[in-house]
């Protein structure tokens, strides 16, 4: 998958759990790479350790050994501050259970990481809020929303800043079909309008099979 | 921008929670309102004592004054003519009616400056009429207005600044003020004195020379019960803080969620902390600027009966209105920052180190671990120990409210664990499944309401303690009238000749016509009033003694005896065998103490006739008249109408105990008031506590609705809940209350009042208590349950279908 510049970039990364002789290994000797522009799924089974490398990915987690690079810089060398940042300003995260802030509505929630990052752009989040059908739920809350509405605002809030990278953890898993193949068909048509890099977990053969790359994560190792 | 962003995210929550936000604020700007109105009242206090000793100088300047507290004008004038620069003062107190005025005599040639207040520098006509009788007296605008044109005082002229109740005139005028001719209570010095003089004892060999002191008598008179009250703004303040803690904690609680996406999103884990900081800060602003707002309205409210109090009980006068300074205000808002800030300590401490990927769902203190509370059993433990070494071997004020403290935190600590064992007992013993549920499931609430509970504890167990303490006082006290007050009738003639003739009448129409004549004069560096009473039955029968010689009315009668207050003899150390002298005669044998609760000052009673030989010139104006109850109101109907006397100047027993349990009543109100408000408080803390856990509760309840309990069972089983606790905590709270009461009559009363009392206990008052603490807790938790009851179905569905 070496083409251009590496957006993402995992060198011989190894993660465990436990002490001693509870000690187990996730994985070890995780190598990878995507570039700017291109989607990847991320497969496994249930516990082979799909969201644990995502949140190695995003900086959330920190490794045993290797190197994780998002847009050139090595996220194992920075400290959480700066870590923090690079999540800030370079990645778009999507996740499984939505985790909008409850108490923002809809608008404030879509651009909320946008404006953290410091680039607020109200001309594309008005782009994205009518790309997600999201127009006129704008002053909703979460709460007030189905669970595929939250996504779709989860989606939004995860690209309005224009990141080079989307880490998505299961985005449709708690989506019925319909539901679910809508989300992934905005989410796949954004990423390649931003030309960001994708990476999304998920246990479906299904979705897996609509991205042009895969990464099959068993006993500890890529396929 | 990072920032902006990342506090309105922050700061949103409070406005979709307003009633978490209510309840934070509510806390913070109640527990901020007690704390400062009690230190306004302090410090309004404080700076009446401080203009007092302004005004009287007595602290700035040495003082020669005489063992039996009165100096002859005739060492004043060999002083004089020895060199020394000493200034005469008179300090007596002048009966005006039913009401006490303070007069205070200088002489304004040789008082050192600074003896008179400032204000009262005049001009040479001013001067003149201030020497030259009538003279001229000045007084704080309220005395001089509350005085009018008293006839029999000198023309009076308001003074801002200075003392109420207290005149200051000429020295010649106040000798003739107060009966005191060629007498002098001090000799001030000024700061200077030069070298060389003579000594003063073989000018004037009585004189004894008291040092400049840092702080004025009633300030260090009236410190323990400004003690006293700020430890009840104290309690109050840990009271709401209570609140605050509760609410604090739930609102970091429920947005972990927030911190974790806001983290994942990428706001550095210092940004977050610092951006909660700021957040605290803020609402502690606010909530700081409407408490002390309160905490003005609170010290207004209560400054009169404060007044009335330190008045009864010290005899210190406190203006009636507030001044305050900035630095109160600075001061109020200060402790509402700082209360916040340790509230959100605990929470900010275990966000910091809270990993990013930590569980998001909202813990709520339910899952408090076991050993947490091990630990808050163990210091519990260590302050129960504590307490008994300071019940053992405390002595002073101090140590009085150091083992108050330590009882009630040492309580307050051990009761989740009392409450946690007792529902594990319950449980233990139900066999169906709906109480197994309800007992398990009250058990897992605790963590989150214990915080709550254990203000209403503390509530409950001051309300108990300071109401026995009350309850037994109110019980001696009116005891103790019954046996002061045994004569029927009460009777003040206008004029010495008119108590003459009066005399003769009621001694041939009553069965005893009993003198209470009486003078104040310096005993032992203070004033006290000096009584004469008859050798009759009715005081043999009656009075009310503590200790007591052998033969102590016969030695009262012949004149070789004295019997003394309580609070003379403690401070003094004057009990039966102890020798007294008073002006005029020394040796004086105390044969007897007797109860006198309420005055603040010393008294001394001693046989009539030794009365009017020492001071002949006692007013002899005021009788105590016996005779058969029946016949006391006609009595008094003749003697009005034969000597034309004022309404006033007859009084029967009863309107006399009326008035004198009137005037207790009116001493232990702010005691109530600050009662009621922290029992106020406790129940504001459990509803709140209540309302903010409800929502979080809803994973709990919706799988038992959904096994087939209604919401309005469920909504029920909430306020049984809630009121069965509340029963568990008042349960818990008597012994604790009972341990505070004691502690109050035996260790801080003795040393803040002088009085000890016998400690009686009032199961009705726990009665009444007990429905009190039933109705809090059940209107804490009605809100939630009816809100329980009315929930949608969709709403407890929602639990099932979202991660919350």
């Amino acid at each position: 998958m070496e083409q251009q510049a590496d957006t993402l970039k995992v060198d011989d990364l190894a993660k465990s759990f436990g002490r001693g002789s509870g000690r187990v290994t996730l994985f070890q000797g995780l190598s990878f790479s995507v570039a700017a522009g291109q989607a990847v799924a991320l497969t496994g089974e249930s516990g082979s350790g799909k969201s644990t490398l995502l949140h190695l990915c995003a900086g959330l987690d920190v490794p045993d050994a290797g190197r994780v690079c998002v847009a050139g810089q090595d996220l194992s060398r920075l400290r959480e501050p700066a870590r923090a940042a690079v999540r800030r300003d370079r990645i778009g995260l999507v996740f499984q259970h939505f985790n909008l802030v409850p108490s923002l509505n809809v608008a404030a929630n879509l651009s909320f990481q946008a404006r953290l990052a410091g680039r607020p752009d109200a001309g594309w989040c008005d782009e994205l809020t009518t790309r997600l059908g999201l127009a006129g739920l704008e002053h909703r809350y979460p709460e007030q929303l189905s669970g595929g509405q939250q996504q779709r605002v989860a989606i939004g809030r995860a690209l309005a800043s224009r990141p080079d990278l989307i880490l998505a953890d299961e985005p449709t898993g708690n989506l019925d079909q319909a539901s679910g193949d809508a989300v992934m068909e905005l989410l796949l048509s954004l990423v390649a309008q931003t030309g960001a890099a994708l990476v999304m977990v998920t246990h479906s053969e299904r979705l897996a099979g609509r991205l042009p790359h895969r990464l099959h994560l068993a006993n500890g190792r890529l396929a | 921008m990072m920032y902006r962003a990342a506090l309105s995210a922050l700061l949103s929550h409070w406005l979709r929670h307003k009633v978490q936000l209510a309840s934070l604020l509510l806390g913070l700007a109640l527990a901020t309102a007690l704390w400062s109105g009690v230190q306004a009242i302090n410090a309004q206090a404080r700076d009446s004592y401080d203009r007092a000793a302004a005004v009287l100088g007595q602290d700035r300047f040495a003082r020669l004054t005489a063992a039996d507290g009165v100096v002859a004008q005739a060492d004043y004038v060999a002083l004089r003519r020895a060199g020394w620069p000493v200034s005469p003062m008179i300090e007596g107190r002048l009966r005006l009616g039913e009401d006490t005025w303070r007069v205070l005599g200088i002489d304004p040639v040789t008082a050192p400056k600074g003896v008179a207040p400032a204000g009262m520098r005049a001009s040479a006509a001013d001067f003149a009429a201030f020497i030259r009788p009538p003279g001229l007296a000045f007084g704080a605008p309220e005395t001089v207005a509350a005085l009018g044109d008293q006839p029999g005082l000198p023309p009076l002229r308001g003074l801002e600044g200075a003392l109420p109740g207290l005149l200051i005139m000429d020295i010649g005028i106040a000798q003739a003020l107060l009966n005191m001719p060629d007498q002098l209570t001090a000799l001030v010095l000024p700061p200077e004195v030069g070298a060389g003089l003579p000594p003063v004892q073989t000018i004037a060999s009585g004189l004894v020379l008291t040092a400049p002191r840092a702080g004025g008598d009633i300030a260090r008179l009236t410190d323990s019960f400004h003690l006293n009250l700020t430890a009840f703004g104290l309690l109050s303040f840990a009271v709401g803080l209570f609140i605050v803690h509760a609410a604090i904690g739930l609102g970091f609680e429920q947005r972990r969620p927030i911190f974790r996406t806001l983290r994942a999103l990428g706001l550095p884990l210092a940004a977050l902390c610092l951006l909660l900081a700021v957040e605290v800060a803020l609402l502690a602003l606010v909530a700081g600027v409407i408490g002390v707002a309160l905490g003005y309205g609170v010290a207004a409210a209560l400054l009169p009966d404060v007044a009335a109090t330190l008045r009864g009980l010290y005899g210190a006068e406190v203006a009636g209105a507030l001044t305050l300074s900035p630095a109160w205000w600075l001061g109020g808002i200060g402790i509402a920052l700082v209360g916040a800030a340790a509230a959100a300590a605990q929470s900010l401490w275990r966000l910091w180190h809270m990993p990013i990927l930590a569980p998001a769902q909202p813990r709520a203190w339910a899952r408090a671990s076991a050993r947490a509370r091990v630990l808050q059993m163990l210091v519990a433990a260590v302050l129960g120990i504590a307490a008994l070494a300071l019940a053992r071997w405390g002595q002073g004020i101090v140590a009085g409210f150091a083992l108050l403290g330590v009882m009630l935190l040492g309580a307050a600590l051990a009761l989740p664990s009392l409450l946690a064992a007792l529902l594990a007992g319950a449980a233990r013993l139900a066999r169906r499944p709906l109480p197994q549920w309800f007992w398990a499931d009250t058990r897992q609430q605790l963590p989150g309401l214990s915080l709550a509970l254990m203000a209403l504890m503390l509530a409950l167990a001051a309300n108990i303690g300071v109401g026995t303490m009350v309850a037994s006082f109110r019980l001696t006290f009116t005891g103790w009238l019954d046996q002061r007050l045994t004569s029927e009738l009460y009777i003040r003639a206008e004029t010495e000749d008119q108590a003459v003739q009066l005399r003769d009448w009621l001694t041939q129409r009553a069965d005893a016509v009993l003198p209470i004549w009486s003078v104040e004069r310096p005993v032992l560096g203070a004033p006290v009033r000096i009584y004469g009473i008859a050798d009759h039955q009715a005081y043999r029968d009656n009075w009310p003694l503590i200790a007591a010689a052998p033969g102590v009315w016969a030695a009262l009668a012949d004149g070789s005896g004295v019997l003394v207050n309580e609070q003379l003899a403690r401070r003094q150390n004057l009990w039966p065998g102890a020798t007294l002298a008073l002006p005029g005669k020394a040796g004086l044998r105390v044969v007897g103490v007797y109860s006198d609760y309420g005055n603040p000052q010393g008294q001394v009673m001693i046989g009539v006739d030794l009365l009017t030989t020492l001071f002949p010139d006692v007013p002899r104006l005021r009788h105590a008249v016996r005779i058969a109850p029946d016949k006391a109101a006609a009595l008094a109907r003749e003697v009005r109408a034969a000597f034309d006397l004022p309404a006033d100047n007859v009084t029967d027993q009863a309107a006399i105990k009326a008035f004198s349990l009137g005037v207790f009543e009116r001493t232990f109100t702010v005691t109530a008031a600050l009662n009621v408000l922290t029992l106020g408080v406790a129940g504001l803390a459990l509803l709140l506590s209540l309302l903010t856990l409800a929502q979080m509760r809803l994973p709990q309840l919706a799988p038992v609705w959904a096994l087939g309990l209604t919401r309005a069972q469920l909504a029920r089983l909430e306020l049984l809940r809630a009121l069965m606790l509340s029963a568990l905590v008042l349960v818990l709270a008597v012994p604790v209350g009972l341990a505070l009461a004691w502690a109050l009559l035996e260790v801080v009363n003795v040393a803040a009042f002088g009085w000890q009392l016998p400690m009686h206990v009032f199961p009705a008052d726990w009665l009444r208590l007990g429905a009190l603490a039933l109705l809090a807790g059940g209107l804490a938790a009605l809100w939630p349950a009816i809100r329980l009851a009315r929930m949608a179905p969709a709403d407890l569905v929602k639990v099932f279908a979202h991660e919350r």
